[in-house]
């Protein structure tokens, strides 16, 4: 260690890195793999009745959704924060040997939850509310996770050399906080092995809240763990790698803090939507409906801004694969921030509640926007993580047009089907029987479940392109010298 | 008595807004004197041996330039 120029130290940030990478392909494959099941469902037993178990639909599909948020995104949030952080503080993980420990503990125990995760929900334990399904051992486990995260940034902040926090850092912070507080109140719940003295499994809970409580808690957490897993991370990447890999200062700085304000300010509000009809108090759902339309503000205004930050440099679309992959995702975050309003809408959520139309929304959202970003962000790192140059542009060029058109065909088939199926519930003849049957509703919609299933299959297919481009540029290149400046060099 | 706590409550919110935002496009400035549009900086300069938009006070001397 003689006298060597201080360099960023991205260890920990490429261990999170191969992390989302490993999670995507499990998450996504279970999640192409439950989409054939909704449309041929002898699927659920393809590996015969014994393993029905742990094949069919339902425990599976929490499998998906924890595994590609919880895992793909939050492995994504915590690389990209262990390569920007370090990036805008201008301070290097290599000065702390503390903050290395903490990231490096931080990245071992989340691997040992993930796997606590897998096995618990495929072993049928849950707390049975959506996207917190962990029983208390695991909730206690990821909140130390979390708590070193927040050492993490809290450290390197304190040891920064720029003074002022970048909109990014602010995203993050944002992100430490509004899931920490979220996590908390909706996970409180009893342990009844303890409370009941000795009866039961002593891993099994029940939540403190009771009904309607309950349903109103989940979904401030549901709507928010959108607002802080889905959104403001996501932001925090793009207003770092868009203007870093197109070289262009942010259109507005201005404009990107007071949309921070707004988003913030906003999003805790909108849970009621998730809720509309229901026995919730008739004015928890219209707050959710009117905050949740004026939620297209601050997040128009921050995909605004970003497409204004390419304004004379529209060339580079054409010529970069990443910059296509930045584009396009904060397009579909403007799409699905315009759809989700809409179906926040209580005529509209009449007909959109409870059928597909929502997993499309989902979808255009997770795919669009957050898939995109980690993969563009990926993309962006292994250059410089690597000091490689990246192994096939053209390979990239391909992943996105492949991707993308796996999102059309997953977007477009869920709103047919969630719109035919919206309809067909409701409609009656003149008495007021009802016209079809729940079975007619399954027949129609099968052509779009196929559909779907082949979007998801090409989705997925593009992820293992992009593996695959990361792991060859990290092994095959030859090393560059320094450290890259903006746009990312590529290989033909 | 709710519709007065909405107008109320839509009132002040209005004036923070528009308080917020003139706030930034009056001043365009920090409290130090530095363009808030220049904190882009901090991302497109962000090698290590890049000088800070705004160094902390006793880090500054570390820097190479
Ligand atoms: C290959 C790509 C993917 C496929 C084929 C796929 C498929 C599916 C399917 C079939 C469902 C169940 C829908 C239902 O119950 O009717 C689902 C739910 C869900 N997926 Fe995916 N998925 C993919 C990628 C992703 C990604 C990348 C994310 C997040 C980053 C994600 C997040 C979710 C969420 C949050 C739900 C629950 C939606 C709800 O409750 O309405 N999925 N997915
Ligand atoms: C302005 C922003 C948004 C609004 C107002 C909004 C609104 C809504 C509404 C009304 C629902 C349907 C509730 C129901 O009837 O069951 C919904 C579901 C959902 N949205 Fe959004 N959305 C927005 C943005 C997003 C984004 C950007 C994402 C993801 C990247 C997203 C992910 C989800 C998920 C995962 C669900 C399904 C929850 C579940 O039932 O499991 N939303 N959203």
């Amino acid at each position: 260690m003689e006298n060597r120029p201080l360099e960023y130290d991205y260890t920990v940030a490429k261990w999170f890195m191969f992390a989302a990478i490993a999670l995507g392909i499990v998450g996504m494959t279970i999640g192409v793999f439950i989409a054939f099941e909704l449309a041929f469902p002898s699927l659920n037993l393809v590996f015969g009745q014994g393993l029905a178990e742990y094949t069919n639909f339902s425990r599976l599909r929490p499998l998906h959704t924890d595994a590609v948020a919880f895992g793909f995104t939050v492995s994504g949030i915590f690389a990209t924060w262990y390569y920007v952080g370090q990036r805008v503080l201008k301070v290097s993980m290599a000065e702390s040997k503390f903050l290395m420990f903490i990231g490096k503990l931080q990245f071992v125990l989340y691997i040992l939850t993930v796997v606590a995760i897998v096995v618990s929900l495929f072993m049928g334990y849950t707390t049975s509310k959506e996207y917190a399904e962990f029983e208390w051992p695991v909730d206690i486990a990821i909140v130390v996770i979390w708590v070193l995260w927040g050492v993490s940034i809290f450290g390197l902040i304190g040891i920064r050399r720029e003074k002022s926090l970048y909109i990014s850092v602010w995203y993050y912070i944002a992100t430490f906080l509004g899931v920490a507080m979220l996590y908390l109140f909706n996970n409180m719940e009893i342990p009844t092995y303890f409370a009941s003295g000795g009866h039961g499994d002593w891993f099994h809970s029940v939540s403190a809240y009771a009904g309607t409580n309950d349903a109103t808690v989940q979904w401030w957490y549901g709507h928010n763990a959108v607002a802080f897993v889905f959104t403001v991370p996501i932001i925090a990447m793009i207003y770092y790698f868009l203007p870093k890999e197109s070289g262009q200062a942010i259109y507005s700085y201005k404009l990107s803090l007071l949309s921070f304000w707004g988003l913030m300010f906003v999003y805790l509000w909108c849970g009621g939507h998730h809720l509309l009809f229901s026995t919730v108090p008739d004015w928890i759902q219209t707050m959710g409906s009117v905050f949740s339309i004026v939620l297209i503000l601050p997040s128009w205004g921050s995909a605004i801004n970003m497409l204004l930050t390419l304004k004379g440099e529209w060339q580079q679309v054409a010529s970069s694969p990443l910059i296509k992959f930045l584009l396009l995702a904060s397009t579909f975050y403007m799409f699905s921030t315009l759809e989700g309003p809409v179906q926040a809408v209580k005529s509209v959520n009449a007909i959109a509640h409870f059928t597909d139309w929502i997993p499309g929304h989902v979808h255009d959202g997770t795919l669009g926007w957050v898939g995109f970003m980690i993969i563009a962000s990926a993309l962006h790192m292994t250059p410089r993580i690597f000091k490689r140059e990246i192994y096939s542009k053209g390979l990239m060029t391909a992943q996105f047009w492949i991707q993308t058109l796996g999102i059309v065909f997953y977007f477009t088939s869920m709103w047919i089907a969630g719109i035919t199926q919206g309809m067909m519930w409701r409609s009656h003849d003149e008495y007021g029987n009802l016209a079809y049957s729940f079975m007619d509703t399954v027949n129609v919609l099968h052509p779009y479940y196929t559909l779907r299933g082949i979007g998801g299959f090409l989705f997925l297919t593009g992820l293992f392109m992009w593996a695959y481009n990361i792991i060859k540029s990290a092994s095959a290149r030859p090393v560059e010298e320094s450290e890259l400046q903006s746009a990312s060099p590529m290989g033909a | 008595m709710q519709g007065y706590a909405y107008v109320g409550a839509m009132g002040v919110l209005i004036v923070v807004l528009y308080a917020y935002i003139t706030h930034l496009y009056t001043k365009k400035k920090n409290a130090d004197g530095l363009d808030y549009e220049k904190y882009s900086d901090m991302a497109l300069n962000d090698d290590i041996s890049d000088v800070p938009v705004a160094p902390v006070a006793d880090k500054s001397d570390g820097k190479k330039k």
